[in-house]
């Protein structure tokens, strides 16, 4: 099977992060930049299933130069190749425009199986996987908490907010998956070492025939104004139990009316 | 006045949800608002009229309900070219999310996401990065597409009588290409829905094991609220997952958020600290949840917790 993983570069989202002073874009310059976590979860998926039916794996990032960190952090996982859409004009691009760029790059990959994370961590629009199902034409099974192969029919287990559902497609599909569908392998050594040497194709929008005015600010569909960091909780009254602890939090509960 | 579409967000067991009347709410401050219904809309119809639907759209059978978001978004791309409406609200959730995206891809237009509230003049504000951060956007392309989380306003009602328009949908092949072939329902009992509930109790790792969870629930029920866990608590297999707060599970904003044997770690943040009021029971003194707690109970969660339950039940 022809599996294209997504990944994303994303800043970490265990340290501070912020949008740019100067633009309003989400500040990946001086953040510690990490696959977004999700995304592990897709590749794992994808190796299993190679393991288990054969085929070959391919990584594909939208995203700046220095994603490239992360593309071999991917490889080094044990995906065969990876390919890299990088160019000046993407800055600024809102998820309609980014896309519009993985479905061209995704075109001529010809995938049976396309995975990615159910959400990215800096924007948590959960959107791209049903964008792309839609601009390609094929069938977008997400959330999947459970994935089954058999032969071209997927199947997908899906956690809903009344117990979860099952979903099936065949063949080509888009299949995002959640944090609870496997559990990601550390590269090995040999892994890393062998990543360095993987083809890693580099793109730019005019080799996908997409203009530069699609995409970026020039192309972009929504704009944000202005933000403001939201000011820190403090913490207020915090008592020691000395034996009546819980009846010090119910009269704290009561004089704000929650009982 | 023009039209605003609302996409509703309903389930068989709860009925409308609040999400939705919440949506209505917010919709008549942009124009009158028009509930789109995928379903069995006489069910629903009393209530989205007393929350102000001045219209009722309602698609409804199996090539609308069982293959997910794109149908769906089929059906209001249609509505949105013949009614050009000012504005259209989904739910912040999975498929509210998914069907904005593939509307979003069809109008070519541009799309926000996890709104809690939206000006007059279209433009959205949103949380982002864990809650740190209050952004201000607008769609600049297009009509404003946007996707409103749960617990962002107090929906007000604002009696209408609504005419109900059934829509016969063009649901093309593509759009069935995945299909729903079984929906299972959990047992949850009658606590709310933990991204609706207006208070939540959570539970993690010091609860120590899955049996223990029935403390936190025992909480839940004498204030009425849901329970909710940390991925800590969920991944040592104490509580299922779609009870997870936090940058990876869901994203509450009640007006109390009671933290049980959590530390605080910047992703479980990520998913409560909108909260309007937090108070928490941890054995640490330098717990991190304490720096967000409006009130902090340093002890062991198993005597405060029996205690404060003896207590409301006391007080009741
Ligand atoms: C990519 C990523 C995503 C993540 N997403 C999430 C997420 O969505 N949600 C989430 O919650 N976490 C998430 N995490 C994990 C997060 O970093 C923490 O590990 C997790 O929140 C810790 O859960 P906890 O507070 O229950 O456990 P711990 O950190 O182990 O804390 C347990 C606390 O209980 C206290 N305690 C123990 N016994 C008692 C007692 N008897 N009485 C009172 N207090 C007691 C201890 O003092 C301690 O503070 C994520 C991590 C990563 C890397
Ligand atoms: N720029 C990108 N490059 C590669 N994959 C992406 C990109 N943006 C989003 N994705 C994929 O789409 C998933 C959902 O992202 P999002 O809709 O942005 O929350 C991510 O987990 C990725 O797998």
């Amino acid at each position: 099977m022809n599996i294209v993983v997504l990944v994303k570069q994303v800043p970490d989202s265990g340290a501070e992060r912020t949008l740019s002073a100067s633009d309003n874009t989400v500040e990946r310059g001086s953040a510690s930049n990490v696959i977004n976590e999700m995304d592990e979860y897709a590749i794992e998926e994808a190796l299993k299933i190679k393991e288990a039916h054969g085929g070959e794996v391919t990584v594909l990032t939208v995203g700046p130069a220095g994603a490239t960190d992360s593309i071999r952090k991917a490889l080094s996982m044990g995906p065969d190749k990876a390919v890299h859409v990088s160019d000046d004009a993407l800055h600024g691009s809102c998820a309609v425009a980014t896309s519009k760029v993985l479905a061209a790059a995704l075109g001529p990959l010809g995938a049976d199986l396309i995975l990615c994370g159910a959400e990215s961590t800096d924007g948590r629009v959960q959107v791209v996987p049903h964008m792309l199902a839609e601009r390609l034409g094929v069938a977008a099974l997400t959330g999947a908490r459970k994935l089954t192969v058999d032969g071209s029919q997927l199947t997908v287990e899906r956690q809903t907010d009344e117990g979860y559902e099952v979903v099936t497609a065949s063949t080509p599909a888009i299949v995002s998956v959640w944090d609870t569908i496997n559990e990601p392998r550390y590269p090995s050594f040999k892994g890393i070492m062998a990543a360095k040497k993987k083809p890693l194709q580099s793109l730019s929008l005019s080799d996908l025939g997409v203009a530069g005015d699609e995409v970026g600010f020039a192309g972009a569909t929504s704009q944000v104004l202005e933000w403001s960091k939201r000011p820190a909780r403090s913490g207020g009254a915090k008592v020691t139990d000395e034996g009546n602890g819980g009846e010090q939090l119910v009269a704290y509960l009561a004089t704000e009316k929650f009982v | 006045m023009a039209e605003v579409l609302v996409v509703v967000e309903a389930s068989q067991a709860a009925g409308v949800k609040k999400v939705t009347l919440e949506m209505l709410t917010i919709a008549r401050t942009l124009g009158e608002p028009s509930a789109v219904v995928f379903g069995d809309a006489a069910a629903l119809t009393e209530k989205l009229a007393e929350f102000g639907a001045a219209k009722i759209y309602a698609a409804s059978g199996p090539d609308v309900e069982d293959h997910g978001a794109a149908p769906k978004a089929t059906a209001v791309a249609e509505l949105v070219k013949r009614v050009q409406p000012a504005a259209v609200l989904i739910g912040s959730t999975q498929e509210g999310k998914e069907i904005a995206g593939r509307l979003a891809v069809k109008l070519d237009n541009g799309l926000l996401t996890d709104a809690v509230d939206v000006a007059a003049d279209g433009t959205a504000t949103q949380v982002a990065f864990a809650g740190s951060t209050i952004v201000k956007s607008k769609v600049t392309r297009g009509l404003p597409i946007v996707t409103i989380r749960p617990n962002s306003t107090t929906p007000v009602a604002a009696p209408a009588t609504p005419a109900v328009e059934q829509l016969s949908v063009a649901v093309s092949d593509t759009d069935k290409l995945a299909t729903v072939v079984e929906r299972v329902a959990e047992q949850k009992g009658s606590r709310p829905e933990l991204t609706e509930a207006g208070i939540v109790v959570s539970g993690g790792r010091g609860v120590g094991n899955a049996d223990n969870f029935k403390l936190v629930e025992e909480l839940a029920d004498l204030l009425g609220g849901a329970v909710g866990a940390s991925r800590a608590a969920v991944d040592s297999g104490y509580y299922p997952h779609q009870f997870q707060v936090g940058q990876t599970g869901k994203t509450v904003s009640p007006q109390l958020y009671v933290a049980l044997g959590i530390s605080g770690a910047i992703q479980h943040r990520a998913g409560m600290q909108t909260s309007k009021t937090i108070v928490a029971v941890n054995k640490d003194p330098e717990a991190p949840i304490f720096e967000l707690a409006d009130f902090g109970v340093v002890g062991d969660l198993f005597k405060v917790v029996p205690q404060a339950a003896d207590e409301i039940r006391k007080r009741k």
